[in-house]
């Protein structure tokens, strides 16, 4: 199992990053920039992915939005921001490879002469409208802001959602979109990666041409946060939302995105509720039916991670029986780790996904973002088969070591969020959180 | 060499594209078995297509096919219910169980190598599923706590306000979920009862694409299912006669949700079905007015207006009369505009802005130049698959569908505007707050608007 490219860095700083696969008349163009909501400040928050809106308005040699020209060549495409990265991507038929290089090198280049105050503020519209649908609207929807804004300082750049305090949204203006494209949106601050039916050759010779003249720019600094003092006591929250059965969320923070215990934890998460016979479901929904559903995760990220599980009450059962039930497991892992059997489980769906990341040379997840992931993380696209590793050198021992020293039964941000004007559903001692 | 940025490139040459050769067989019980090479990842997909869904419901238990489907997994064979997780788990496979309107399909990608063990675990949960009383009572519960969610869920009330009030009665008038009340009612026996009605050899196709040769995908299915023996146990209906559905009381309903941060829209009515012969200019169609990103509605409502994060509009092709419907979200104070919007784009289609030449070609061209894509993992391509043994279309549809779509002209698109977009029939359904909603619902003019409950 490998993903195999070749690098090349242009003059400029632009890495270029090629993945051959010929089995469809299809290319992958798939471009990171390292900035995300992570490098916003507190009363700016939800600007990166603001901006990121913007790039699909036009740029200055092609200003009649982004999206015509390429869905009429038969592109789908496409963008996201993280707290880490934004990444843009075309999946494009192979005759239009130049199409997708141009009008992504022209909004890199070129996109400040296009922006306008009414692009701008119909984005803004926009974006408030992902914001009511995605997270306002929608049940549990505000639960994420209030389990980061516990875990981080408010200065910490982890503190907010990369969707932003409507608020800071409402605030942003068309100035600050110029200084934020002047400080991330630069040869030097990306990845490019080309994969699918494309020579490796021929693709490097067009990234230089669309993108070799594009000035540089200065690299910036890296974000440097304190790494968070777990708590030694839980801290117990309370949120009141529109939703029928109350639901429980643990988050501890946990090793970042590519540290060691990062892997182990997510298997952890694996051992926990992946599956019916994983141990919270097993327990909790299958035979002690007290939750309606049980997910555990690892959220990697590159400064720091936090690991969450999330359970929802069954009707008549309480969040204290569902917050014993998980408690009662956590120490029975922490205490006795894994055994083989479930490693062994957990490994083979493991390796499953990473075969299932190979099917696809564009979108989200597939080859070519991949390849940026690793370069962009690691300085290394080369880290599939040692990502993999991580993966299979993991052992009982190392699994439990992790989740004893990482998921301590103290040190957890717990959140209640129970239906609107029944707080006592919530655990004991929950303090009312205001976020919206 | 400078980039000339004057104009955009132009595209190359096509490159040529052999769509996937499906060879079919059928077993002597009547399982038809069609496989695909697919030999770019060391990988299997496994596809099992019984043409029963929730349509095949009684009018008495809606909700049966669908909590069927659901206990196929929940013990099999000689396995337990926890059992046959603990085996899916042991070959890394994914499995997706759906059961849609008009079928029920398990879905399977695992490892090459466990392309046997995959196959017998499809088959043990189609054909020997156990469908035990206590696996039975969990699952229920589990189905009734999702439909306590979905209370408040705008996307999913909005949904079942409208396949009820469009449809009424119709076998597709409700959502595979079905009802709180008649899952209630529900015992253990009807589950069986339906299953020895509905899955039954000669009614299932198992589609089988991935890194393995014909032969050897063909021998492995086949060496699965070949000792199915069961014979139907009662009929289903063919959605081919079912009766047309009555017309909605009403054009306009609202589900009230106090307070709501967004009105959650759908538009529509029954259009056409998938087996209609003018299919592809219905598409190119709906492309041209919500059908992606640079469609007339998604420009208009968001691009233009800021009034929502996007606008789309589909037929959802069955292979009765399925609907044609606009989905989106938008903001409450802008609920009234963004329907009189969507309202004056779909009529604007049909009358004084037809569709030109160039929103023609791009239709086709976003249609057609995109195809291959389709076609990249063998997941995808034995949904494909499935597609043509649901809908009886012909052996050579894949490699047909870019002609037949380059084919059609602007009168051809216009026509299928006309024939199945009909905006005196449109029905709208808002999920938001009554109060500071109703005025300006009132003002579009499409007579009372009718309250639906959340049941």
């Amino acid at each position: 199992m490998n993903l195999s490219y070749t690098k090349h860095t242009l003059p400029n700083g632009l890495d270029v990053l090629i993945h051959e696969d010929h089995a469809v008349p299809i290319v992958a163009v798939n471009l990171w920039y390292h900035v995300g909501s992570k490098n916003e400040v507190p009363g700016r928050t939800g600007f990166a992915h603001l901006f990121e809106h913007l790039m699909f308005e036009g740029s200055q040699h092609y200003d009649r939005g982004y999206f015509h020209p390429l869905q009429e060549a038969g592109a789908s495409l496409n963008g996201s921001t993280n707290a880490d990265r934004t990444n843009y991507w075309e999946v494009v038929p192979t005759n239009a490879l130049d199409l997708a290089l141009w009008m992504e090198s022209d909004r890199m280049g070129y996109l400040l002469p296009a922006l306008t105050d009414a692009k701008f503020a119909n984005q803004r519209d926009v974006v408030l409208n992902e914001r009511r649908q995605n997270y306002e609207n929608r049940p549990y929807g505000l639960a994420g802001m209030a389990i980061v804004s516990a875990l981080y300082a408010a200065d910490h750049p982890y503190h907010w959602l990369t969707i932003g305090a409507a608020e800071d949204i409402q605030a942003a203006r068309i100035d600050d979109v110029r200084a934020f494209f002047q400080r991330y949106y630069h040869p030097r601050n990306a990845s490019l990666a080309l994969a699918g039916d494309i020579d490796a050759e021929q693709g490097l010779a067009l990234a230089e041409q669309y993108f070799g003249e594009i000035p540089a720019g200065e690299k910036p600094d890296p974000v440097i946060v304190p790494p968070p003092q777990p708590s030694r006591q839980d801290v117990r929250m309370v949120l009141e939302d529109r939703v029928e059965l109350p639901r429980l969320y643990l988050a501890w923070h946990s090793p970042g995105l590519f540290k060691d215990g990062d892997a182990e934890l997510d298997l952890v998460a694996e051992v926990l509720s992946s599956g019916k016979t994983s141990r919270l479901y097993r327990a909790l929904v299958y035979e002690q039916r007290i939750a309606t559903e049980v997910a555990a995760s690892q959220n990697s990220r590159e400064a720091g991670s936090f690991f969450q599980i999330v359970a929802t009450a069954a009707p008549g059962r309480t969040l204290a029986e569902v917050e014993r039930a998980i408690a009662k497991e956590m120490a029975r892992l922490i205490e006795r780790g894994p055994t083989a059997a479930e490693l062994e489980r957990c490994l083979a769906q493991a390796e499953a996904h990473f075969l299932f990341r190979l099917q696809t040379v564009g979108g989200f997840g597939g080859k070519s973002d991949q390849l940026n992931a690793y370069n962009t993380f690691l300085g290394d696209p080369g880290y599939f088969a040692r990502d993999l590793e991580r993966y299979r050198s993991a052992t009982p021992v190392l699994l439990r070591a992790a989740a004893e020293t990482h998921l301590t039964p103290a040190g957890r941000v717990i959140l209640s969020v129970v239906p609107r004007g029944r707080v006592a559903l919530a655990l004991p001692g929950s303090q009312p959180v205001a976020v919206s | 060499m400078a980039v000339d940025r004057s104009r955009l490139p132009s595209l190359g040459p096509e490159r040529p594209f052999r769509f996937p050769e499906i060879r079919r067989a059928t077993l002597a019980n009547g399982v038809r078995v069609w496989t695909v090479e697919h030999r770019q990842v060391p990988l299997i997909a496994i596809l099992a297509l019984v043409p029963v869904g929730a349509s095949s419901d009684p009018s008495n238990r809606p909700g049966l096919a669908a909590i069927t489907g659901d206990m196929l997994d929940e013990g099999a064979g000689d396995r337990s219910a926890l059992e046959v997780n603990e085996a899916l788990g042991r070959i890394g496979a994914q499995l997706d169980l759906e059961v849609g309107h008009d079928a029920t399909v398990l879905a399977l990608t695992t490892l090459q190598r466990y392309l046997p063990r995959g196959l017998e675990l499809i088959r043990d949960m189609l054909v020997r599923p156990r469908f035990e009383q206590r696996e039975f009572d969990r699952v229920r519960d589990l189905r009734l706590n999702r439909l306590l969610q979905m209370k408040d869920m705008p996307p999913a009330l909005a949904d079942r306000a409208f396949t009820q009030l469009l449809y009424r009665n119709h076998p597709y008038g409700h959502l595979p979920i079905g009802s709180e009340g008649a899952l209630r009612s529900l015992v253990i026996r009807d589950i069986g009862a339906f299953h020895r009605r509905a899955f039954a050899p000669a009614r299932t196709t198992v589609v089988a694409v991935g890194d393995a040769s014909h032969e050897e995908l063909g021998a492995a299915v086949a060496a699965a299912f070949e000792g199915w023996a069961a014979e139907p146990d009662g009929t289903i209906a063919d959605p081919d006669t079912f009766p047309d559905p009555t017309a909605p009381a009403s054009r306009l309903a609202i589900v009230h949700r106090a307070g709501a941060a967004q009105s959650e829209l759908r538009i529509g009515h029954v259009a056409l079905p998938r087996k209609a012969p003018d299919y592809h200019a219905a598409l190119v169609a709906n492309m041209v007015l919500g059908g992606q990103f640079v469609s007339r509605i998604n420009m208009n409502l968001r691009e233009d207006k800021g009034y929502t994060y996007g606008a789309r509009t589909a037929f959802e092709f069955r292979r009765a009369p399925g609907p044609f419907v606009l989905h989106a979200s938008v903001q409450s104070d802008a609920t009234a505009d963004a329907i009189r919007e969507a309202l004056g784009e779909i009529r604007a289609i049909r009358t004084d802005r037809p569709i030109t030449r160039s929103e023609l070609e791009l239709g086709r061209a976003s249609l057609t130049r995109g195809y291959p894509r389709s076609f990249e993992t063998a997941d995808q391509i034995a949904r494909g698959a499935a597609q043509l043994a649901l809908y009886e279309l012909p052996d050579d549809y894949f490699s047909t569908f870019i002609p037949k779509v380059l084919a059609l002209d602007e009168a051809d698109v216009t026509a299928a505007a006309v024939k199945h977009i009909d905006p005196a029939r449109l029905l709208s359904v808002v999920v938001g707050d009554r109060e500071k909603l109703l005025t300006g619902l009132k003002g579009l003019e499409l007579g009372d608007v009718a309250d639906v409950a959340v049941q």
